[in-house]
């Protein structure tokens, strides 16, 4: 059953490429069956889980031995236990709801069918990712939901910025790739195994340094997924990619994996506090980066890159709080996942009305003209910013409030990133749905047909109360205990201190946005005469100035550098050497004369002798 | 049983050799048809390893010159096995992919080339089955002779050229090779009473260490010449470049892997002490190989030359694997060679099928062909995610063995070789970005169209083994752990244990 799980999109995806055109007729409706029926199946598997007790929940299902050379065996075989459920359903249900909102948004493109089988092609590697029982298993996973990302985020290819976007996904998610490859090669030679179980049988025996550097080579691998700085400067640019795909991977599930990973080897990180420390630091600096990233976007969809940046620094942070922290990580990932795709569908339904543009400046006074995105959008809104009952509140609050366990500065940086997402969101709100109508000439917004309104609804109906359901129905505390176990830290700042001081430091952010741009008209055209701040958070914080400078100029240099080198200095060398040699001869003996078995005969010759010399010398 | 095998391509060549001029048609389909029974044949032996425990299979010996003690002795391992069926597997792909090759250059005769790429494949066989160390030097260098004609006849402007720098470094490392046997016959002389050639009574004497150290470089520096390692490793971009596709497949995919075969069948087993004695310089060298090809992959713009220059990064991993000397790292390398054959094969003939639409190799000449013809850009990415070893394919199976092998007695070296799978990723997307994305010129509408049932029949299969194996790597790493198990054995070394075991580890 839980290769079905996977198979099930695979064999959509495969039935869509290999087809090629005699599926266009039918073949989204496929993908969007093969995606449904695996969330069925999921759904199945889960009902089927709540049926046994804490401890039984765990199902492994070996198919077959996939490596085995010397003393690495590394089996084939899937693992399904609380905390893979609960990505399966976020996986598949978020999934198979960005698929039929799909079907609308992609009605008029050409190469629909391609977009759905790479999306179920996501959705059967997404699978992989957090299905599989060992560390090398997941790396297939963890490269195909790279593979998907790169092919989606490429996709419109005729664009040049599209397909630079596309490979500097892919090659920025390589260095994280380095992290990973060099991680498993690591718990090799420590534990001899790369299950998930040897692992985490085997690391309390293993030297603390061994499990510290797993633990950072951990780190890199999540970075690189998860856009954590400093690997995060392809998530802004993978917005190129159509707006489903930014909700499904950009948002809602690849980018999260991160957190994933770094969960599912709580065994490695639960034992080395400098792993640990060194995943919160790279947590709450990229919180605050993606948050100062959002202030100052007026591209709708990199507004909201530069917020799932700084919402999964807040998972990542969590995580790296240890048995305080992994729960409320994963929680958050949840209500993220349900809040962030239906922001990310409702930033889609306005760019669909306001004819693919996605400049803020251009909106205004969409709430009367799209009452369905105003309303989803606007739940979303509630969530993220972490309005109580809202779904958001629930997770993130914990999530600040673990954090006060753990060290003031580290609150305060979650606290203080809460203003700013009050703040941004307000300001998309305001730039979007409020004051004045600023749109081009010729356009004319209207809402979405109901294949993308539903999801969108679907969505919303999350947003607003998926964290009350987690909470209160799920349990989701209780639910992830037999997995990472649950700590609290003894210092904790008091929750009732605390809801209080966050709501108002929220409320501070969003009327500080509201003020500046749901009161004041908005510029149809960025102003130039900004703060140096602005311009950084303009220019993403200067990532890419510093990528460019650090290693693609000097790289640039080196290859022609060396490119001249091969062809001048070892070329030429060897090239040289042999002329002289021919030179002499041909003075000596009138040899060269360019056939093949002169040089031949004269080289034969030449082996004896020096063959000769060797056994008069040496033997 | 593998004389047979040879026998079979061999009468084929002569066929496709005798018949008229004006029977075109008829010369490729004997060709295509002899080369699909050799590949048969060749399937059918390696089935015969199993069990075997890592030794020679199918083995034959008839005197040739006992006056020498040089034989014609012929038999299997699993290393080489994997490498013939490899090989003989990609014949038949490139007769296909190469059917209307001749005509378009308009140069030499048909039956010309399919007879020599036939010849090609009776030396191929013959230099990985060979078990007498004299007759694996006849195959070495006969090998280069319908390889000369094929580059020099069939190749491309420059081709003259890039067929006699290729002849030279192979003949000269074909020398020092030859020094070196010569030296290792007079020692087997001393040892034994009677001089011999065999391999298995060469890699079953006590060689002095002094002795092995000097022996050893001359075949060394054969095989890095042949492998390609850098800084030997100039001829192969030209040589690839001039070469028709499938001829570049042959030459990168099969024969330079002669090189790296040699490094683990010979160099491991005769000079053990010398082996590891040179082992330091040799995985540097390696590591080197690794970046410096990749770094001059992302700088060429003639797309043959890129795919050239890959190969030699991709050289450097199997050197490194080999050295490294652990079961994973060994196993690896030798798995390596074996997708290496098919991925490299793929793209080779790939580019080939745009270059016979557009008339250029160059990168700057393509653009936005993912338009014009998607399919085509679907199997060119493909063969390239293959070349940047994704996981889920092969390559990624044997590129993470090599790596893990030498992390876990080379961890600083084994971490610095990671990068390289970035660089990897750079230069194939970016060869990718740069001819099929973006919108297509009017040159590329015109003249590119959508893959061929032809095309297609010879790239899906290789596609197909390469995804295939990606899932099943076991169907060719159990023919290849028993042998370099035995190697590792006699070699004297062992896989280090982990660091900590697990009481109740999981399997």
């Amino acid at each position: 059953m839980t290769a079905a799980l996977i198979g099930l999109p695979l064999f959509g995806a495969a039935t869509l490429l290999l087809g090629g055109r005699r599926t266009n007729a039918w073949g989204h409706f496929f993908a969007v069956a093969m995606s449904a029926s695996s969330f069925f199946v999921g759904i199945f598997l889960f009902i089927q889980m709540l049926g046994r007790s804490g401890e039984e929940r765990a199902v492994g299902q070996y198919l077959f031995d996939w490596i085995s050379v010397g003393r690495f065996h590394v089996p084939f075989g899937l693992h399904i236990d609380q905390l893979s459920m609960v990505f399966v359903l976020l996986i598949t249900g978020v999934g198979t709801l960005i698929h039929v909102y799909s079907i609308g948004y992609m009605e008029h493109d050409p190469n629909r069918r391609r977009f759905f089988a790479y999306l179920n092609l996501f959705v059967a590697a997404m699978l992989l990712l957090v299905l599989a029982d060992n560390y090398l298993l997941l790396y297939v996973g963890w490269e195909g939901v790279g593979l998907a990302s790169y092919l989606l985020i490429s996709f419109y290819q005729h664009k040049p910025s599209a397909a630079a976007a596309g490979k500097k996904a892919f090659i920025v998610n390589r260095v994280g790739d380095v992290g990973l490859s060099i991680a498993v090669m690591l718990m090799f030679v420590t534990f001899g195994t790369v299950t998930f179980e040897g692992v985490a049988a085997g690391a309390p025996q293993a030297a603390p340094s061994h499990v510290t550097w797993i633990g950072l080579a951990l780190l890199l691998a999540a970075c690189g997924k998860s856009a954590q700085f400093p690997l995060q400067s392809w998530l802004l640019d993978a917005m190129e990619g159509p707006t489903p795909v930014s909700a499904l991977i950009h948002a809602a599930t690849m980018v999260t994996a991160g957190v994933y990973l770094i969960t599912r080897a709580h065994a490695i990180f639960d034992l080395s506090s400098t792993a640990r420390t060194a995943v919160v630091t790279i947590g709450a600096i990229t919180l605050l980066l993606g948050a100062f990233i959002g202030t100052a976007k007026d591209d709708i969809k990199k507004g909201l890159a530069g917020s799932t940046m700084s919402q999964i620094g807040y998972m990542i942070l969590a995580a790296g709080l240890g048995p305080a922290g992994y729960v409320f990580a994963i929680f958050h990932l949840l209500t993220h996942g349900l809040f962030k795709a239906g922001l990310f569908l409702g930033a889609g339904s306005v760019m669909h009305g306001m004819n693919d543009d996605v400049n803020m400046r251009h909106y205004g006074a969409l709430r009367t003209a799209m009452k369905i995105t105003y309303a989803t959008f606007g739940l979303g809104y509630l969530a993220i910013i972490g309005v109580p009952p809202f779904s958001g509140f629930w997770s993130k609050d914990e999530i600040i409030h673990a954090a006060f366990g753990q060290n003031i500065y580290i609150g305060l940086a979650t606290l203080l990133g809460a203003g700013v997402t009050a703040f941004y969101m307000t300001r998309m709100m305001a730039m979007t749905f409020f004051g004045e109508a600023r749109w081009e000439k010729g356009i004319h917004p209207h809402e979405s047909p109901a294949t993308m309104t539903a999801p969108m609804l679907i969505l919303a109906l999350g947003s607003a109360f998926g964290g009350l359901l987690l909470v209160f129905v799920g349990d989701i505390e209780g639910w992830l205990e037999p997995i990472v176990g649950i700590g609290h830290s003894d210092h904790a700042v008091s929750n009732t201190i605390l809801i209080p001081v966050t709501l108002l430091v929220v409320l501070v952010g969003a009327g500080y946005g509201w003020m500046t741009y749901g009161r004041r008209p908005v510029p149809v055209v960025a102003p130039e005469n900004v703060s140096l701040l602005t311009r950084a958070a303009r220019a993403d914080a200067y990532g890419d100035a510093l990528n460019e400078a650090v290693f693609m100029r000097p790289g640039q240099y080196l290859t022609r550098a060396l490119v001249w080198f091969d062809s001048k200095a070892i070329d030429g060398t060897i090239g040289g050497l042999s002329a002289a040699i021919g030179g002499l001869s041909a003075r000596g003996r009138k040899l060269q004369n360019g056939y093949a078995r002169s040089y031949a005969l004269t080289m034969l010759g030449g082996a004896v002798l020096i063959a000769f010399v060797l056994l008069l010398v040496r033997l | 049983m593998l004389t047979i095998l040879m026998l079979i391509p061999l009468l084929g060549s002569i066929a496709v050799f005798a018949l008229p001029a004006a029977r075109e048609t008829l010369a490729k389909q004997i060709a295509l048809g002899i080369s699909i029974v050799t590949a048969c044949g060749a399937v059918f032996l390696t089935t015969r390893l199993s069990g075997l425990g890592g030794g020679f299979a199918v083995t034959e010996k008839h005197d040739w010159i006992p006056a020498f003690g040089i034989s014609w002795s012929l038999g299997i391992d699993g290393i080489s096995g994997v490498l013939i069926v490899m090989a003989t597997l990609l014949v038949p792909l490139v007769i296909i992919a190469g059917w209307n090759d001749v005509e378009k250059i308009g140069r030499g005769t048909v039956k010309g080339f399919f007879s020599l790429i036939l010849i090609l494949e009776v030396f191929m066989i013959g230099v990985f089955a060979a078990t007498d160390l004299f007759l694996f030097y006849v195959f070495f260098e006969a090998m280069l002779v319908p390889v000369y004609f094929l580059i020099g006849r069939f190749g491309g402007p420059q081709r003259a050229y890039a067929a006699m720098k290729f002849l030279l470094y192979s003949l000269v490392g074909g020398l020092f090779m030859l020094a070196s046997l010569i030296g290792l016959y007079v020692v087997s002389e001393r040892q034994l009473g009677k001089g011999t050639f065999d391999f298995s009574a060469l890699a079953n004497m006590n060689i002095d260490p002094a002795t092995q150290k000097v022996l050893f470089l001359g075949f060394f520096f054969a095989f890095a010449i042949k492998a390609p390692m850098v800084p030997f490793h100039t001829w192969l971009p030209d040589a690839a470049a001039e070469s028709t596709p499938g001829t570049s497949t042959l030459l990168v995919g099969v024969l330079d892997k002669v090189g790296t075969f040699g490094m683990i069948r010979i160099l491991l087993p005769i000079f053990p002490e010398a082996s590891k004695y040179y082992t330091p310089i040799i995985i540097i060298l390696a590591v080197i190989s690794i970046f410096y090809g990749a770094l001059l992959a992302i700088g060429q713009t003639d797309m043959m030359r890129l795919i050239a220059f890959s190969s030699v990064s991709h050289f450097g991993f199997i050197v490194m694997g080999i050295f490294a000397m652990t079961s994973q790292s060994m196993s690896g390398a030798t798995f390596y060679m074996v997708n290496h054959g098919f991925s490299t094969g793929a793209l080779f003939l790939v580019v080939g099928f745009l270059v016979s639409r557009r008339g250029s190799k160059k990168i700057e000449d393509f653009g936005g062909v993912s338009k014009v013809a998607p399919v085509l850009a679907g199997v060119f990415l493909i063969s390239g995610l293959s070349s940047l070893a994704l996981p889920g394919m092969s390559s990624f199976v044997s590129e993470f063995l090599v790596l893990l092998g030498t992390f876990s007695v080379y961890k600083d070296v084994a971490i610095i070789a990671t990068f390289g799978i970035v660089l990897a990723a750079f230069y194939i997307l970016w060869m990718y970005q740069r001819t099929m994305t973006g919108v297509p010129s009017t040159e590329v509408t015109e003249t590119v169209t959508e893959i061929t049932k032809r095309e297609l029949a010879a790239i899906v299969p290789i596609l197909a083994v390469i995804i295939g194996l990606g899932i099943f790597p076991q169907v060719a790493l159990k023919v290849i752990n028993p042998t370099v198990n035995q190697i590792q054995t006699h070699v004297g070394l062992f896989d280090p244990v982990a660091s900590t075991t697990p009481s109740e580890s999981g399997s």
